[in-house]
């Protein structure tokens, strides 16, 4: 337990460089800065990617740390990605007003600005006025800001009320499930104030940068997501390794224990429960530019289950394994669902892998489950089990004389 | 003599059943107490209510000198305040080395916040190592604490009370299970923790108690029925009544 943080832990250098390796490829691959070999569709996909990887990160903090089974932190993730889209949605709509109206022949008041704007973005609900939780949205700094409050603050309220009535294991999931359901509901309603089911659109269009083509854009998100999962990466190792991280598996392991040894164990459950809401909420502000478009349909419950999914097979307790689970899974997923893999004909049946992968996957999640609980993050015990066998406090040797572990490494 | 915890008239029913009949209880300081009873006769319950687990339905729980109601404090309150409880069961976090665990249990700030920002200096190191020679794990500090054995587990859980530097400890059964070697090395670290503070054991075992060698108040139905040394609350005649009667 001496050293410094980063010397103490290893696995966050080796995965701090993979990607800083893995975004220079990227890089001098893209069809902007490089060779061309990767199309600009796919370097999105990459770096929508990267930004799965930050929430699944923040979910494996939640659970395989903590012990607490959220299902609901796409919720946080989506609300992120709406507090950013909306300032994306204004300002462009605005850009475009403005200069549509340029033309007229008397220039146009500061509020028929305002009413053309609205007119523009909630004409597809049939309104034009801008609802009350817009009134920020004119602004950059103080949408960044909400990114990060708006999400903190609903895990702050609804986490104040669950650990203080003791409510843990499933019925806490079936709770957050609860959460992100009647948020997606909400926002699917037209006077919910974020166009319904249309959700926001346009998102990869910067605002003020329509000279930058997206091919340019797509690679600066990429940078942007790296940038934020590599933070965070570090973020995480440094909360889960000290004695915080020891009090927090303590409390997955044995919540009362934890409790009579005079931690409050609700006041940790809520730390960490705001904290990776707040994760998750920058990294859904950075998922939606890239994917363009965001509707309430991305909350709904079954995303976080997803989200449960990937941590699970990449191996949970462990953050490079739930950057792993996110990254395979949802990368193949995409692929299964772009119905680039051909379909299997059986003769009477044809396997058409758009509709199986479903299937393919739920059994992927069970065989994992019951045989190897540690998911594919477990594969690199094995190696380094190869490599040094595991005996702690044992002899190293057959005879009484030989080291003990501790005088050895001294 | 003084009193550190003074239980009166604390009564507690679970659906109908009164585990808790009226039970009054006093310890002092630096004392050793030894709490044995029939099954049913509510041990158990009596140490959930005073470190805050079951709220008792009428009477009071008195702590130190400054006589504050424990009632009314949360359970990490209540350890806060010097209350250290052991379980039946051995229960100490498995998944991490014997060292975690005592330094998880050392007396320091509680706060998320405080913990965060915590750094393990040369001293708190020491202070668990002084620890791990009282309990005898000298030699298993860098091993998982899962893969010690049962009398070991349950030293440990013993050791991580002592490191959370409690006024007083409510020990439950602790020498179930152990062989003869390990009872003793078991009263040897209870006896030495009694001379420094209050001791509380919860025991079925007669013959570990008259190890003990302490005061006995013996529980039944939720009440106390009688209390004194061994020799003269096994000579009681409802105690024998009790205990050979079923």
């Amino acid at each position: 337990m001496t050293g410094s943080f980063l010397s103490r832990n290893p696995s966050v250098l080796i995965f701090i460089a993979v990607l800083a390796l893995f975004t220079l490829l990227a890089t001098v691959f893209s069809e902007a800065f490089g060779a061309g070999l990767i199309s600009t569709s796919f370097i999105k996909t990459l770096g929508k990617t990267l930004c799965l990887c930050l929430v699944a990160i923040a979910m494996d903090l939640v659970w395989g740390y903590a012990g607490i089974l959220s299902l609901g932190h796409m919720a946080f993730f989506g609300l992120g990605g709406y507090m950013i889209g909306m300032w994306l949605m204004y300002e462009r709509t605005r850009g475009i007003v403005t200069s549509s109206m340029a033309n007229a022949d008397i220039p146009p008041t500061p509020q028929e600005v305002t009413d053309a704007i609205g007119n523009q973005i909630f004409g597809v609900v049939g309104s034009s006025d801008f609802p009350a939780i817009w009134a920020f949205s004119a602004s950059l700094p103080l949408q960044l800001a909400l990114v990060v409050l708006v999400p903190g603050l609903l895990a702050l309220v609804f986490g104040w009320l669950a650990f203080r009535s003791r409510v843990t294991g499933v019925y806490l999931s079936i709770l957050t499930q609860a959460m992100t359901l009647a948020l997606a509901l909400y926002l699917f309603q037209n006077d919910s104030g974020l166009r319904g089911n249309n959700g926001l659109s346009g998102l990869q269009n910067l605002p003020g940068l329509d000279a930058v083509s997206q091919d340019v854009v797509s690679v600066w998100f990429l940078w942007a997501s790296a940038l934020a999962l590599g933070l965070g990466y570090m973020l995480c190792a440094w909360v889960v390794s000290g004695k915080f991280g020891s009090v927090i598996r303590g409390i997955r392991d044995d919540e009362a224990r934890v409790r009579f040894l005079g931690y409050s164990v609700e006041s940790y459950k809520l730390f960490i429960f705001v904290l990776t809401a707040v994760i998750a909420g920058i990294a859904g502000a950075l998922y939606y530019p890239q994917a363009g478009i965001i509707n309430p349909a991305e909350i709904a419950p079954i995303a976080s289950i997803y989200l449960a999914v990937w941590v699970a097979i990449g191996g949970r307790g462990r953050l490079y394994g739930a950057v792993i689970g996110a990254a395979f899974v949802s990368l193949v997923s995409t692929w299964f669902t772009s119905g680039q893999v051909p379909s299997v004909n059986l003769g009477v049946y044809t396997v058409d892998w758009v509709d199986w992968w479903q299937v393919v996957l739920g059994l992927s999640f069970v065989l994992v489950t019951l045989f190897a609980p540690k998911g594919i993050g477990g594969l690199f015990d094995l190696i380094s089990g190869r490599l040094a066998p595991n005996r702690h406090g044992k002899d190293l040797g057959p005879d009484a004389g030989s080291l003990r572990e501790q005088e050895a490494e001294q | 003599m003084s009193t550190l915890l003074e239980v009166s008239g604390v009564s507690v029913s679970f659906d109908g059943f009164k585990a808790i009949n009226n039970l009054s209880f006093q310890i002092g300081p630096a004392e050793m107490r030894a709490i044995i009873g029939p099954n049913g006769a509510g041990k158990t319950t009596f140490m959930d209510i005073v470190t805050g687990k079951t709220r008792p339905d009428e009477g009071r729980v008195l702590w130190g000198d400054k006589s504050v109601s424990l009632l009314k404090m949360s359970e990490a309150q209540i350890a806060q305040a010097g209350v250290g409880r052991k379980f039946q069961r051995p229960t100490v976090f498995e998944d991490q080395s014997v060292f975690d665990n005592l330094l998880l249990a050392l007396k320091k700030d509680r706060g998320p916040f405080a913990v965060l920002a915590y750094r393990q200096s040369a001293r708190d190191a020491e202070k668990v190592a002084e620890l791990a020679a009282e309990i005898g794990l000298s030699d298993q500090l860098s091993r998982k604490s899962g893969e010690l054995s049962h009398g070991q587990k349950q030293w440990l859980e013993i050791g991580m009370l002592l490191a959370q530097d409690p006024q007083l400890l409510l020990v439950d059964e602790p020498a179930a299970g152990m062989t003869l070697e390990e009872r003793e090395h078991t009263t040897t670290i209870l006896v030495e923790a009694a001379k420094t503070r209050a001791v509380v054991v919860v025991e079925h075992d007669m013959e570990f108690v008259r190890r003990l060698n302490c005061k006995v108040t013996v529980l039944h139905e939720g009440a106390v029925l009688a209390e004194g040394s061994l020799d003269h609350v096994t000579k009681n005649q409802d105690v024998i009544d009790v205990y050979l009667g079923r």
